[in-house]
């Protein structure tokens, strides 16, 4: 029963402030709803005992990309003068594709038959997560260094002062 | 409690992220829409990995919160270089491909 309740009350927050985070007028009041949904997210791994990739997505996302982003809209938002309407003209189109494909999801989800039940854990799954990185999926993970040291060398170069 | 309401969840927030994507005009709130969408998709992974009792999703979970917070930063740079070129980070003013 505790765990209904508390799925509802995440649901509700993650929901109400991804919806906030694409209807909100004022771009900055849009990622701090963004930050909020992102914890929100944070509470849906502790539900699913992934407490690692809770603690993961609250340093790297809501610590890391909110501040990325509050940086940006810092640099290239006028923010004086007249401001311009955040949608265009396509709200119809696409809440029209958006309802669409959720209506598909949700048919497919129904009919099919899902566990309703999880496997019993044994063992601490941050250690087993710690060592299947390093022995069976060490490849993507020194993939994954070099990606974000591309990336890095990236960003590094296109923010880089004008000459 | 089933699998079924975390798909629903997840789908629910992929869907908006999609109608942000798509309704935006600031080239930054696409990227907000983006990762709403990122972010349902890692709730899918970790909510099959733990249901089916596969660990392999909880780390494709680790290695897709990298390559996106890795797409966050090179999507912002580019926004901000398009802003110092174009003085606007509206999309759609940055129609040069329409012809």
């Amino acid at each position: 029963m505790t765990e209904q309740i508390t799925f509802a009350a995440l649901s509700i927050t993650l929901v109400g402030s991804a919806l906030a985070v694409v209807l909100s007028k004022n771009l900055f009041h849009a990622v701090l709803w963004l930050a909020l949904a992102l914890t929100g997210t944070a509470g849906v791994f502790l539900m699913l005992d992934a407490e690692f990739l809770a603690a993961v997505q609250l340093l790297l996302y809501a610590g890391g990309i909110i501040t990325i982003v509050v940086f940006a809209i810092v640099v290239t938002e006028r923010l004086v003068g007249e401001r311009l309407t955040q949608t265009n003209m396509r709200i119809g189109g696409g809440a029209f594709v958006a309802l669409v494909l959720l209506g598909f999801i949700a048919t497919v989800v129904t009919r099919h038959p899902l566990p309703m039940t999880r496997p019993e854990m044994n063992g601490d799954l941050t250690r087993m997560l710690g060592q299947s990185v390093l022995t069976q999926y060490v490849l993507p993970f020194e993939l994954l260094a070099v990606l974000m040291l591309a990336g890095m060398l990236g960003a590094i170069y296109f923010a880089r002062p004008e000459e | 409690m089933g699998l079924q309401p975390y798909i629903l969840l997840s789908a629910t927030v992929f869907c908006i992220g999609l109608f942000g994507v798509t309704t935006r005009r600031n080239t930054i709130g696409i990227l907000l829409g983006v990762e709403l969408m990122m972010n349902a998709v890692n709730i899918n992974l970790v909510a099959f990995a733990r249901y089916t009792g596969v660990a392999a999703g909880m780390i494709f979970t680790v290695f897709t919160i990298c390559i996106t917070v890795t797409e966050a930063a090179l999507g912002l740079a580019i926004v901000i270089l398009l802003f110092r070129v174009r003085r606007t980070v509206m999309a759609d003013h940055l129609d040069l491909l329409k012809g």
